[in-house]
C-alpha cells in the first residue's frame, strides 16, 4: 500500500466521479459518509449474514427463474432422472427436476438458494435475539424493531412460498395442511381456501399464483423493508457496547471507507461462498426423493423447514378441540396454533418495547447497549419465550423423536404438552436469579478487585486471598447501565389536600414496573469505589512490605 | 409518575491516558490511575507487527495477493469443470456419500473462489488498513425547534392555502372517494375461485362405484383383503374424472382404505352393515387439516396421521383415540356387486377431511 501505487487509480476515479459529480452531486454525499463511523462487535454481523444471505438469494432466484415452469398443468416426465421416468407430474415439479439433473450447475444454484434460505431465516432469528437481549429496540430505535418484525414475518411466508413450487410430495403435503388451516377459519375460511386456491385443493391455480407472491411480491417488499431498515440505521447510527470511551453521544469504530468497505463487502463474499461449499458437499431437499406431489400418498417423518417447526409443532401439541353448534363448526384445535398462538406471539414481540418504555417511564435516547444480566426481567422474558419457542419446534420433531429414541409418541406429547406451560415460567425465575447473582458478582467485582489466586499469609496466621482491582476498562463495563427503580404513582395529596386523579391503567402500570425493577442490585456508587480502592491499596501495602522482611508468601498458582 | 433511576454510568470520557495495569517486581498486581478511573477514554492504540515490521507487512501483502488471485483463477477451473463434467456423472466421496461430480466441483470451485475474495478483503482490512478506531458526535436525532416550528409553519400554510380546512365538503367527499376506492377491488377479485357452495360436501363416491387399489386401480374382491392387511384405495371413476376435470380436486376427497377385521373385533361403525363381511373402510383423508392418514397397526387397528399424528381406532367407528383431530374418520358402506367385486353403497354421508364453517 504505497501511494504510488493508488495513484493512477485515483486519477481513472476521479474522471468518473466528476462526470457523475456534475450530473447528480454524489460528493455532497460521499463527503459526509465515507467517513462515517460504524462500531464493531461480532454480533453486529448477524443481521450483515442476513442482509447477504437475502442478495444470495435474489441472484441465485434469479437463476432459477430462467429455468422453472411455474405450472400444475399434468406431464409425463422423460428427462435424466431414470427412477421417475414416465410418471405423471406437474410441469413445476418436472422442471425442478430438469434444473436439477439436465441444466449444468442447476442443482448447485437451487441448493444455494434452499442454503441461503435457511440461512436468512437463522441469522434474522438470532439478530433479533441479539437486538432484544442487548436492549438494542429501545428509543429511538423501536420502528426499525416494527420493521425487523416485518421482515420476520415475511421471511417465514417467503421461506414457505418457496420450498412449496417445486411441487414435489413433501412441499405439497405442507400445502395440504396449510389450505386445512385456511379452511378452518373461522365464518371467512371456506371463502378464503377457495380464493386461494381457485376452487377446492389442490387445483390448478395455486402454483402459478404462489410463484408471482414468491419472486414479486414478498421479495419486492423485503428488498424495500430491508432498505428502510438500513437507513434508519445509518441516520440514527449503529448502537455500541459500553466501554472506554464510549458514551450516549458517540460512536466508536472504523470509517466507512476504507475499513469497512472492506470488512463487510469480504464479509458478503464470506457468506456467499460458505453458502456455495455448503452446497457443494450438502445436500438440501432432494425433491426427486419424494417423488411428485398426489394428494393420495406421503412420507412418514415429514418435516418442514425449520423456522416452520415451531408451528407445526403447535398443531401437534394442540388438543382436539372442536365446537359444533347451530350448523357451524369451530375448529379450535387448528384456529387456536396455526393463528391465535402465532397472532399473539408476533403481536407481543412487535409491542414489547413499547411495553418496557411504560414500565420504565424512560423517554431517552439510548445508543450503548444493555449487557442482558443488567436487565434481569427483560432477559428473563426472553429466555422464557425461547424456551415456548423451543419446546413448540420439539414438539414439531415429536414422530422423529419417537422413533429414533424408541419412546411413546403419546407420552412426548403429553409431556410436551405440559412442559409448554410448565417449563417456560421457571426458565424465566432461573433467568432472573442467574442476572441478578451477576449483577452482586459485579458489584463483588468492583468493590473488592478480582481474584489473583495469590494466597498471603497475615502475620497473625490467617491466610488470605489476594484480590487486585479490576482494570479500568473493566471498570467501566462493569458499571454501565442504568439501575431503574420502579415508578410511584404520587399518592401524596397536595397543599389543599387533593389526592391527585389516578389515571385508569396506573395501577397496572405500577404492577409492571415494580414487576420489572422490584429487584436491582445498586452499581457502587464512586465513594464506596474509593473507599475500596484504598482498603485494596493498604492490604497490598502490607503484601509487599512482608515480601520485604523475607516472609515468603506461599502462592497457589505455581510462581510468577 | 416520575423516573427513578441511578445513573451509575460515567460521564463522558474525554481526554486519552494511560491505564494499563502494571505489574511490580513482586508480580503484585497494582493499577495506575489516572485523573478520572471512572471515565478513562479509548484505550491506547496498540500497533501491529504490521505496523512495525515491514517483512510482517511485505507478509501480509503477499497473503492478500494471493488470496485474491485464487479469487481470480477459480472461474477458469470452473469453467474448465462445466465443460469437461458430464452432468450425470456420480463419484463416491468419504463422508459425503455418492454425489454429483458436477454439483462438486463447480460448489468448491465457485465457493472456493467466493470465499477468497472475502477473505483477502478482510484480511487487507486486518492487517494493512488503519485500525485506530475513531470517535464521531451523534448528532440530535430530532429537529431543532426552529426547524420543527418552520416545518409546522409551512405545512399550516399550505393547508391553509389549498382551502383543505375551508372547504368542508370537498375535504368530506375526498375522504369518502379515497375511502371507497379499495371497493374496486373487490369484484375484481371474487373470480379467483368460486363460491363454496357444497363443494366440499361431496365426492365422486356413488352407489355401486368400485373400490379399486390406488396406482394399479385394479377391482377388488372381498377374499383379496387379508386380516390385518391396509389396503389404499380410490374409486374406479377417478381417472375418467380426472381426464375430464384435468385436475387432483376428487383425488384430493376420494382415497380411503379398506381393513379386514375379525366380526368380533368390530366394537362399532357408522352405520349398520356398512362393513362387508369384516371388511371396513374408511376416508384416508384426515379430519385435522387434511394429510393422508397411511399408517395402520394391525394389532390395535388403530391408523396414524403421519403430520400431527391424529389416531383413529378402525375397530370403533373411527373414533378420535390420540393427537389434534377432533372427528371420527368417515366411513364409507360398501358391499358387493353382481360379479363380486367390493363397491360403494353410495358417498359419504359427511364431507370428508379438515373441518369447515359451514360444516356443522
Amino acid at each position: 500500500m504505497t501511494t504510488h501505487e493508488t495513484g493512477p487509480i485515483v486519477k481513472a476515479g476521479g474522471a468518473a466521479a466528476d462526470y457523475v459529480d456534475e450530473r447528480v452531486g454524489v460528493s455532497k454525499f460521499l463527503k459526509k459518509n465515507l467517513t462515517k463511523v460504524f462500531p464493531d462487535h461480532w454480533s453486529f454481523m448477524l443481521g450483515e449474514i442476513a442482509l447477504y444471505s437475502f442478495i444470495v438469494l435474489l441472484l441465485s432466484g434469479t437463476f432459477l427463474a430462467l429455468f422453472f415452469k411455474p405450472s400444475m398443468t399434468e406431464v409425463t416426465y422423460h428427462g435424466s432422472y431414470v427412477y421417475l421416468d414416465g410418471i405423471r407430474m406437474s410441469e413445476a415439479y418436472a422442471s425442478t427436476l430438469d434444473i436439477s439433473f439436465d441444466v449444468r450447475g442447476g442443482l448447485l444454484m437451487r441448493q444455494v438458494h434452499h442454503w441461503a434460505a435457511l440461512l436468512f431465516m437463522a441469522a434474522i432469528t438470532v439478530h433479533l435475539m441479539r437486538v432484544f437481549f442487548t436492549g438494542a429496540f429501545r428509543k429511538p430505535r423501536e420502528l426499525n424493531w416494527l420493521i425487523g418484525n416485518i421482515l420476520l414475518t415475511m421471511g417465514i411466508l417467503e421461506g414457505f412460498a418457496g420450498y412449496s413450487l417445486p411441487d414435489d410430495l413433501l412441499s405439497g403435503t405442507g400445502l395440504r395442511i396449510a389450505q386445512g388451516i385456511v379452511q378452518g377459519i373461522p365464518v371467512v375460511g371456506t371463502y378464503a381456501a377457495m380464493m386461494i386456491f381457485g376452487g377446492q385443493f389442490p387445483g390448478t391455480d395455486f402454483i402459478p399464483r404462489l410463484y408471482i407472491v414468491h419472486v414479486l411480491l414478498i421479495p419486492g417488499a423485503i428488498l424495500g423493508l430491508i432498505t428502510a431498515h438500513l437507513m434508519l440505521v445509518w441516520y440514527q447510527k449503529h448502537t455500541q457496547f459500553p466501554g472506554p470511551g464510549r458514551t450516549e453521544r458517540n460512536v466508536v469504530g472504523y470509517p466507512l471507507f476504507p475499513v469497512y468497505t472492506a470488512k463487510a463487502g469480504g464479509f458478503f463474499f464470506i457468506v456467499f461462498g460458505v453458502t456455495v461449499l455448503l452446497s457443494a458437499v450438502a445436500s438440501i431437499n432432494p425433491v426427486w426423493l419424494f417423488g411428485p406431489y398426489t394428494p393420495t400418498q406421503i412420507t412418514a417423518g415429514s418435516q418442514p423447514d425449520w423456522y416452520m417447526g415451531w408451528l407445526d409443532g403447535a398443531l401437534r401439541l394442540m388438543p382436539n378441540v372442536e365446537i359444533n353448534a347451530w350448523g357451524r363448526t369451530l375448529s379450535l384445535n387448528v384456529f387456536i396454533p396455526s393463528v391465535v398462538i402465532p397472532g399473539i406471539i408476533f403481536t407481543a414481540l412487535a409491542l414489547y418495547p413499547f411495553l418496557e418504555q411504560w414500565a420504565t417511564g424512560d423517554k431517552r435516547e439510548h445508543h450503548l447497549l444493555d449487557r442482558p444480566r443488567n436487565m434481569p426481567t427483560r432477559t428473563g422474558i426472553g429466555t422464557m419465550s425461547l424456551a415456548f419457542y423451543v419446546l413448540l419446534w420439539i414438539g414439531g420433531d415429536n414422530d422423529i423423536i419417537a422413533t429414533h429414541f424408541d419412546m411413546s409418541i403419546n407420552q412426548i406429547t403429553w409431556a410436551l404438552r405440559v412442559m409448554v406451560f410448565v417449563v417456560p415460567p421457571l426458565v424465566f425465575v432461573i433467568t432472573k436469579r442467574f442476572c441478578l447473582a451477576l449483577q452482586r458478582r459485579d458489584r463483588d467485582k468492583l468493590l473488592h478487585g478480582y481474584e489473583t489466586g495469590t494466597i498471603m499469609r497475615m502475620p497473625s496466621g490467617e491466610y488470605i486471598e489476594v484480590h487486585a482491582p479490576v482494570s479500568d476498562e473493566e471498570r467501566v463495563k462493569l458499571l454501565a447501565g442504568r439501575v431503574y427503580r420502579p415508578l410511584e404513582i404520587d399518592r401524596e395529596p397536595d397543599e389543599n389536600g387533593v389526592r391527585p386523579k389516578r389515571k385508569p391503567l396506573d395501577a397496572a402500570r405500577a404492577r409492571i414496573s415494580a414487576f420489572y425493577y422490584a429487584e436491582q442490585i445498586s452499581k457502587p456508587t464512586p465513594d464506596e469505589l474509593t473507599e475500596a480502592e484504598h482498603h485494596a491499596l493498604a492490604l497490598s501495602d502490607s503484601y509487599a512490605a512482608q515480601v520485604e522482611s523475607g516472609v515468603s508468601p506461599p502462592s497457589v498458582d505455581g510462581g510468577h | 409518575m416520575s423516573v427513578n433511576s441511578e445513573a451509575a454510568a460515567p460521564g463522558s470520557g474525554g481526554d486519552q491516558h494511560d491505564a494499563l495495569d502494571t505489574q511490580d517486581a513482586h508480580g503484585v498486581e497494582t493499577s495506575a490511575h489516572a485523573q478520572n478511573p471512572l471515565a478513562p477514554g479509548l484505550p491506547e492504540h496498540r500497533l501491529r507487527r504490521t505496523d512495525i515490521d515491514p517483512r510482517a507487512a511485505k507478509r501480509a501483502e503477499r497473503q492478500v495477493s494471493l488470496l485474491f488471485a485464487i479469487g481470480a483463477l477459480t472461474p477458469i477451473i470452473f469453467f474448465i469443470g462445466y465443460v469437461y463434467i458430464p452432468n450425470d456423472k456420480l463419484i463416491l466421496i468419504p463422508l459425503i456419500g455418492t454425489t454429483s461430480a458436477s454439483n462438486l466441483f463447480l460448489g468448491l470451485t465457485m465457493g472456493l473462489g467466493l470465499f477468497c475474495i472475502g477473505a483477502g478483503a478482510i484480511h487487507w482490512a486486518k492487517k494493512l488498513m488503519p485500525d485506530v478506531e475513531e470517535v464521531a458526535e451523534r448528532h440530535q436525532i430530532r429537529g431543532t425547534d426552529a426547524e420543527r416550528d418552520l416545518a409546522v409553519a409551512q405545512f399550516n400554510a399550505g393547508v391553509e392555502s389549498s382551502g383543505f380546512g375551508q372547504y368542508k365538503l370537498i375535504r368530506r367527499t375526498l375522504i369518502g372517494a379515497l375511502a371507497a376506492t379499495p371497493l374496486f377491488a373487490v369484484p375484481l377479485l371474487k373470480d379467483l375461485g368460486p363460491m363454496p357452495a357444497t363443494l366440499l360436501r361431496y365426492t365422486i363416491w356413488a352407489k355401486g362405484v368400485r373400490i379399486v387399489t390406488d396406482v394399479s386401480l385394479a377391482p377388488i374382491k372381498p377374499e383379496d383383503i387379508p386380516f390385518g392387511g391396509l389396503v389404499s384405495c380410490v374409486p374406479a371413476n377417478l381417472a375418467a374424472v380426472e381426464k375430464a376435470t384435468g385436475t387432483l380436486n376428487a383425488r384430493a376427497k376420494v382415497p380411503v382404505v379398506l381393513v379386514r377385521l375379525r366380526p368380533e373385533e368390530i366394537r362399532s361403525q357408522q352405520g349398520k352393515n356398512w362393513d362387508y363381511q369384516g371388511i371396513l373402510c374408511y376416508s384416508k383423508i384426515c379430519t385435522h387439516v387434511g394429510c393422508p392418514t397411511a399408517l395402520y397397526d394391525q394389532k390395535s387397528h388403530h391408523l396414524l396421521c403421519p403430520c400431527h399424528q391424529s389416531t383413529f381406532d378402525l375397530a370403533d367407528s373411527g373414533h378420535v383415540v390420540f393427537g389434534p383431530a377432533a372427528r371420527s374418520m368417515p366411513q364409507l358402506a360398501i358391499t358387493v356387486d353382481a360379479e363380486g367385486y367390493l363397491v360403494a353403497q353410495g358417498d359419504f354421508t359427511q364431507p370428508v377431511g379438515p373441518s369447515f364453517w359451514e360444516r356443522g
